[in-house]
């Protein structure tokens, strides 16, 4: 069995080992929890429950957070 | 010696049930560089900034965000919709905004029209009365038409934002009467929210009675930045206290200043 799962991360395809949360994702790219939020399969997660949440194959994660605007 | 403004009582600009001394509300986009901006900021004087929610860029995840040159305790965050075209679209983006845990205000744009950044009305109001149910504090920017700006009220707006001329546009207030007329009938607060261009624009917008004006462009784009929020904030507090104290009626004809009386023969 194949340790890495494929997932969409805003719109690009990433490589995820199989059975990471959410909190761990955010780890692997080098982003702080605190400065972004997550929205898995158009639900958002809030940052207490991110260690929680199991990414699976084929899921859609939006990570945002703010920029300059009017 | 008191001062000339001491002499006109203001009341209170309350929005969403947060009190402001400012009555300039300004964005974050578009500046050359977060240090410009953050200066601009200080200049205006404004107490509420707008803040655009986007996809964190994956590749340049080192970058500095914008909350580092931005004190969420010295400023509200007005997280924007823009971008949005479809209420669904925007009511999302709205609860990402909220999300990031700052206030439950937010500046509610759905868009209907890509060349003009018009508003979608009917978009607009099915967003407005979802995100009040949702306990969302939603200043909806909007056009200069009286029954939509009545709509949004009715929806549980805390605010009615309607545009001076098209987002960007620079054109200054191009409908004082449609604004003038939505400020006479609405008891929510009207802020004038897009297309004031410079100073004067800002003066003649707050002539009109309205309780504030949100700009970006105006000063992001200006050749300096800094002094033009300056100028901007100069501008919305004059423009202000001359509608307070009541301008002279316009008549077609000279009056002198001057006696007649008293003229040699």
């Amino acid at each position: 069995m194949n340790d890495s799962i494929d997932v969409m991360v805003n719109g690009e395809p990433r490589t995820v080992a199989r059975g990471a949360t959410l909190l761990e994702l955010l780890r692997a790219l080098e982003l702080d929890p605190r400065a972004v939020v997550v929205e898995h399969n158009r639900a958002i997660v809030r940052r207490p429950r991110l260690g929680d949440v199991t990414v699976a194959a084929g899921d859609a994660i939006e990570l945002v957070h703010f920029v300059g605007g009017g | 010696m008191t001062m000339a403004v001491d002499a006109v009582r203001d009341t209170p600009f309350v929005v969403g049930g947060r009190t402001f001394h400012s009555r300039l509300m300004v964005g974050t986009g578009k500046y050359r560089d977060n240090e410009t901006m953050a200066r601009a900021i200080e200049a205006s004087g404004a107490e509420v900034v707008t803040v655009a929610v986007r996809r964190v860029d994956l590749d340049r995840s080192k970058e500095t965000g914008i909350l580092h040159h931005l004190d969420p305790n010295r400023y509200v965050l007005l997280a924007n919709t823009a971008g949005c075209f479809t209420a669904d679209d925007a009511v999302r983006y709205a609860r990402l905004a909220r999300e990031a845990g700052f206030n439950e205000f937010v500046k509610l744009e759905v868009i209907g029209d890509q060349e003009t950044l018009l508003p979608d009305v009917q978009g607009l109001l099915d967003a407005a009365r979802t995100l009040v149910k949702d306990g969302f504090k939603v200043l909806a920017y909007t056009n200069e038409d009286l029954v939509t700006a009545l709509r949004l009220e009715d929806a549980g707006c805390a605010a009615v934002m309607p545009l001076a001329s098209p987002i960007g546009s620079g054109l200054g207030l191009l409908n004082p009467y449609g604004v003038r007329t939505i400020k006479h009938r609405l008891t929510v607060p009207v802020v004038v929210d897009a297309g004031v261009g410079t100073a004067s624009d800002a003066c003649v917008t707050m002539e009109q009675g309205v309780d504030g004006i949100l700009m970006n462009t105006a000063l992001a784009a200006a050749r300096d930045p800094v002094g033009m929020a300056h100028a901007m904030r100069l501008a919305v507090e004059a423009g202000r206290t001359a509608y307070l104290a009541g301008r002279m009626p316009k008549r077609e004809v000279a009056v002198p200043s001057s006696p007649l009386e008293g003229m040699l023969d």
